[in-house]
């Protein structure tokens, strides 16, 4: 909301004219009033174009009440008020799977996405949350981030399915048959190990290439996701001992689902494993999506506060420091080295997270699931969404997320049916990506809901030149 | 490249020893098994050879765009590979649809409708690459470095989906009804089991007259001097009275009709084409040569090529402990990464800062 700008501009004159309002009047106004009106205008229009070109319902009353409850009121004024809309935020996430079934539909997008997009689109604003560490705050261009994210799904491949039969190990794991061998652990234990897992690979990778020079960096990390990929078609055999690390390209299927076992369950009533319910199970929690979706959102919610507390913290502030000027942060002491591992660490943690939840969700790890173009996925996310910003990435990741699942096919059938085309719309999906990548770098650089620095940064410009020699 | 311009504030001793024992030791197991090879398979080892060098000749058109481009400005321009692409795209389409060329004809008719496939898939990708430059980068020169990389991914995309848009996800193919190449395949010798068809040696006969007239354009004309000042310092180039924006564009422009005949000899040589070839396929391994050569540096481009030709080969077509064709693009991709932690200046290259 720009009602602090001394001008209004012109295309909100022509509005007010049309309404009969006189601009003066306008700016003398109360800014809660003036933003009221607004909102409210943008609401109608909303309205009409939703009764026009959507499925209209009376559902929109309440959705456009909710929006004007928290685009309105001044909550930065009240005590706490930094925590109102983030926590008003939160509170409407996790009733979604409640009342996301029966709301209006969008104009051309179509209805409100389903569960199981929800589910993905969790994963992915994980995954663009760390890759958000390394590019938005560090400002190192990781190409191959699909890497960490595969390296989390084989960890869960690895350590709760009948792939190593030969080794018999179970720990906590739930709804396994006990007739079926391989190492079975907790999916809560292996989300850690996974997250450690890649932190470390991340570590591996970053200590002889972080010291190159972006556009290098870039091309390593790119060299690295490709190889990871390939290591995992080709790693059900390794060096022709018969080594079957990775399943090839069948991959590793069926994974354990992720579930809190029988005692829990009885006693708590949280849901012993995620496929199957039993009686003891509180009711809004037999649904297996839905239940998948929460979890998914509470890891979420830690991503978002590891991120805002990184971002704030000692560490935090040497990223942006490197990311602005390596010279100035090196000779502030900033010790160069060590703080960029420290953003590749904590990248790949988070997607490697990620990719453990994802492949538990998806009780499969193929391969193919693995190609750079995620990698560019991740990236246009954190792009579009605004770098260094969360509340940007995590906008950018759930529409991307959704525009993946649902929304490309859903402007297909629209295009199509509206417009008497037959065009198969999903098939262009990455060269839509591509065009996101162009228009917003050439227009907006600092993405949709930039973070001010980052703004000041694209427009006024950095000494991005860094040093190449310091070693810590 | 602006060597000069950066003070060396900080600069520690470079720690001996470890590195290059680390890489001689590397080069030295890769000579051995080749000789073991050698040995075991003398005629399997030259065919290899062979088969590397043609394809290093395809290389080292692609990797000269690269390396031209980041010469000149610095940027690793990804969508190169999309242009290569789409030359094969074109070229295609003028054999097989314009001309018609079905494989049997004779070479008064299949020559020309090359000749003139080859100067068309050039014209147009050198134009398609110079346009990129002014839509996607010239916006973005003054820039964080970051943002016309990310501009160029995103013009990779984009033009794989013009190839998907335009000839589908399928194969396009330009080959005999028995799915031979259309290029002559009758034997230049055969000696001792190795014998040299002549479809390779047409693609090594095409390609260096190309990159004599690349080199001459560079070294011995004004407008290559200018593209050489301006790779210098493009401020100093400048106030010469070098038109800086119109020496870019030039450089696009050599650079895509390098990719455009790239394009015509990849499809003639291996037949097919498909709109994601580019992208990471042939574009980053091109790209890996360019690094491996120098990147910067026509010849060193040109032996990166020749290297990585060699190396792909070998690797595919050698039977002792060779990894085969499902490693290539590890082997290749583990050799960028190789190179450009220790070695980023290439075999070729000079030490520049942005090495180390």
């Amino acid at each position: 909301m720009a009602d602090d700008r001394p001008t209004v501009s012109a295309m909100w004159r022509n509005v007010l004219g049309l309404l009969g309002v006189d601009p003066s009047r306008w700016q003398a106004a109360d800014p809660l009033v003036r933003r009221a009106t607004r909102t409210a205008i943008l609401l109608g229009i909303g309205f009409v174009l939703i009764a026009a070109f959507g499925s209209f319902s009376w559902t929109v009353f309440p959705v456009a009440a909710v929006v004007f409850a928290l685009i309105v009121p001044p909550y930065d004024r009240l005590p706490f008020g930094r925590f109102v809309l983030p926590a008003a935020v939160l509170a409407i996430a996790l009733a979604y799977p409640f009342y996301g079934g029966s709301l209006f539909g969008w104009p051309i997008f179509g209805p409100f996405p389903a569960m199981n997009t929800m589910v993905v689109m969790m994963v992915f604003v994980m995954m663009a949350l760390g890759l958000n560490v390394v590019v938005g705050y560090a400002g190192l261009l990781d190409l191959g981030y699909v890497a960490f994210y595969a390296m989390g799904a084989y960890a869960v491949g690895w350590f709760a399915s009948d792939h190593f039969a030969q080794r018999n190990l179970r720990f906590g794991a739930t709804g396994v048959n006990p007739n079926i061998a391989g190492i079975h652990l907790s999916i809560w234990l292996i989300l850690a190990i996974a997250g450690i897992l890649t932190a470390i690979v991340g570590v591996l990778i970053g200590l002889p290439t972080l010291r190159l020079r972006g556009d290098y960096l870039a091309i390593v990390t790119l060299g690295f996701g490709e190889i990871m990929p390939q290591i995992a078609r080709n790693g059900n055999d390794l060096f022709a001992t018969g080594f079957n690390l990775t399943g090839g390209t069948q991959g590793i299927t069926p994974v354990d689902p992720p579930g809190f076992g029988s005692w829990i369950n009885r006693n708590v009533g949280l849901p012993d494993n995620y496929l199957s319910a039993s009686t003891h199970t509180i009711g809004f929690l037999t649904n297996t999506v839905n239940v998948y979706y929460w979890t998914g959102l509470l890891l979420v919610l830690f991503t978002v506060f590891c991120s805002v507390r990184l971002r704030d913290s000692r560490l935090g502030r040497a990223w942006v420091a490197i990311r602005e000027d390596e010279i100035a942060a090196a000779a502030m002491g900033v010790p160069l080295m060590r703080t960029k591992t420290w953003a590749y660490a904590t990248g790949a943690f988070f997607g490697g997270i990620a990719g453990a939840f994802f492949a538990s969700y998806k009780s499969a790890v193929f391969p193919d699931d693995f190609s750079f173009n995620i990698s560019v996925f991740i990236l246009c996310m954190v792009i579009m969404g605004g770098m260094g910003n969360v509340w940007g990435v995590i906008l950018g990741a759930c529409f991307l997320a959704y525009l993946d699942r649902e929304g490309f096919a859903n402007i297909g059938a629209w295009v199509n049916s509206h417009l008497g085309l037959n065009l198969d719309v999903p098939k262009y999906e990455f060269g839509v990506f591509g065009i996101i990548l162009l228009v917003v770098m050439l227009f907006r650089p600092e993405g949709l809901i930039p973070s001010e620095r980052r703004r000041a940064e694209f427009q006024v410009g950095v000494s991005d030149q860094p040093l190449y020699d310091v070693k810590d | 490249m602006a060597t000069d311009a950066r003070l060396p504030l900080v600069r520690t001793v470079r720690r001996p020893g470890l590195v290059p024992v680390l890489g001689t030791a590397l080069v030295g197991l890769l000579l051995v098994w080749l000789a073991i090879n050698l040995s075991q398979s003398p005629s399997a080892f030259f065919s290899a050879a062979l088969i590397g060098l043609t394809l290093g000749a395809v290389y080292a058109l692609i990797s000269l765009g690269y390396t031209l481009v980041y010469g000149i400005l610095e940027l690793i321009n990804f969508a190169h590979g999309d242009v290569f692409m789409l030359g094969g795209m074109i070229s295609a389409t003028f054999i097989v649809q314009i001309f018609g060329i079905k494989g049997g004809e004779g070479a008064l008719t299949l020559w020309p409708a090359i000749f003139v496939s080859l100067f068309a898939a050039m014209a147009i990708c050198g134009v398609l690459n110079a346009t990129i430059e002014r839509v996607a980068y010239r916006p973005l020169r003054n820039a964080p470095r970051l943002a016309p990389l990310i501009t160029a991914i995103g013009m990779s995309f984009i033009l794989q989906n013009v190839g998907l848009a335009w000839k589908g996800a399928e194969y396009v193919t330009v080959q005999t009804p028995t799915g031979e190449t259309l290029l002559p395949t009758g034997q230049v010798f055969s000696i001792g089991g190795v014998t040299y068809t002549w479809n390779k040696l047409i693609v090594v006969l095409l390609t260096v007259p190309v990159l004599l007239a690349l080199i001459w354009l560079v070294q011995s004309t004004r407008q290559g001097k200018a593209m050489r000042a301006t790779a210098q310092d493009r401020d100093a180039a400048a106030m010469m009275g070098i038109n800086v924006d119109r020496t870019i564009s030039f450089t696009f422009l050599l650079a895509g009709a390098l990719a455009g005949a790239a394009g015509l000899l990849y499809v003639l040589y291996f037949t097919q084409v498909r709109f994601d070839l580019g992208a990471l396929q042939l574009g980053l391994v091109a790209f890996t040569a360019a690094v491996l050569g120098g990147i910067g540096n026509l010849p060193g481009a040109v032996l990166g090529s020749l290297v990585i030709g060699f190396i792909q080969a070998f690797n595919e077509r050698l039977t002792w402990h060779s990894p085969g064709s499902d490693w290539t693009e590890s082997i290749v991709f583990s050799i960028l990464i190789l190179i450009l932690v220790f070695r980023p200046e290439g075999l070729l290259g000079e030490r520049t800062p942005e090495g180390g």
